[in-house]
């Protein structure tokens, strides 16, 4: 990659559509390798978009991942269309989740997802307003 | 340990990824929990589960783990199937519980990873 060029990826991501879990952050993840991301890099971005995307499916209304990559960072913005998260504090505690039985029987629902997304982050922030949205942003540097 | 070792102690069939079974791993984590294998496991590791939805892929995916190994006899449903073979991923079935596989495994040398990620 040049120094001026930036990469940027855009994901339409559906309520409850579990069929396609997984299909944005594994596009992601071919992108950055192809690339060339440092493999560790690439693994913390996956895991930051793969968790993005459950939650979207899983929690929200419906909305989009855009991954935007230039030579020093990685930005993932995760956005949805509501219904906002009442609590984003308790939402950030692990093992804390509203996720249904139907959701925990697929191996998610543990509690863990914003918290990982925390921890594979350099920079994180989580915005949410009841009844609008929520959006997560998440950087993750790139070393030289 | 390399995964043809693990194939023979574990009596495990293997389902795909036949010609990789050279690939060597460190480590063993056992899980039905999704999110915690995102939030504790490195890429030289097996995943062993009972879990047989696509999601166990594409975790795995978004891991680069080295193989999943399903326990109880369980077999990957067709969804997961075809996802295994578009990413390159081996999978292998033993019928052995999740508790015998973990012992055959760490007796023969394998160990867990540490109690903390190493993610970061």
């Amino acid at each position: 990659m040049s120094q001026k060029d930036m990469v940027s990826l855009n994901y339409r991501v559906n309520a409850e559509d579990f069929a396609k879990a997984g299909d944005a952050s594994s596009n992601t993840k071919k992108v950055l390798k192809k690339l060339g991301i440092p493999s560790d890099i690439t693994r913390r971005a996956a895991v930051v978009t793969y968790e993005a995307e459950m939650n979207i499916i899983i929690h929200s209304n419906g909305g989009e991942i855009i991954v935007n990559i230039d030579t020093t960072k990685i930005q993932i913005i995760a956005r949805d269309y509501g219904p906002g998260i009442p609590d984003i504090d308790k939402a950030m505690q692990k093992g804390y989740s509203t996720a249904s039985d139907h959701v925990r029987e697929m191996g998610f629902g543990a509690g863990m997802g914003l918290p990982n997304m925390k921890r594979c982050s350099d920079e994180f922030e989580i915005e949410s307003k009841k009844g609008e949205g929520t959006t997560v942003t998440s950087i993750i540097h790139i070393p030289d | 340990m390399y995964l043809y070792e693990i194939r023979d102690i574990l009596d495990a069939e293997v389902i795909t990824g036949k010609s990789r079974m050279d690939r060597e791993v460190d480590f063993a984590f056992g899980a039905d929990l999704m999110s915690d294998v995102l939030a504790f496991v490195n890429e030289r590791t097996v995943l062993l589960t009972g879990l047989t939805n696509p999601q166990v892929i594409r975790t795995a995916e978004m891991m680069d783990l080295a193989a999943i190994i399903y326990v109880r006899g369980k077999r990957p449903d067709a969804a997961s199937l075809e996802l295994a073979e578009e990413n390159g991923m081996t999978i292998m079935c033993t019928p052995y519980t999740l508790y015998t596989t973990s012992g055959i495994l760490y007796n023969a040398g394998l160990k867990g990873i540490d109690e903390l990620g190493v993610i970061k």
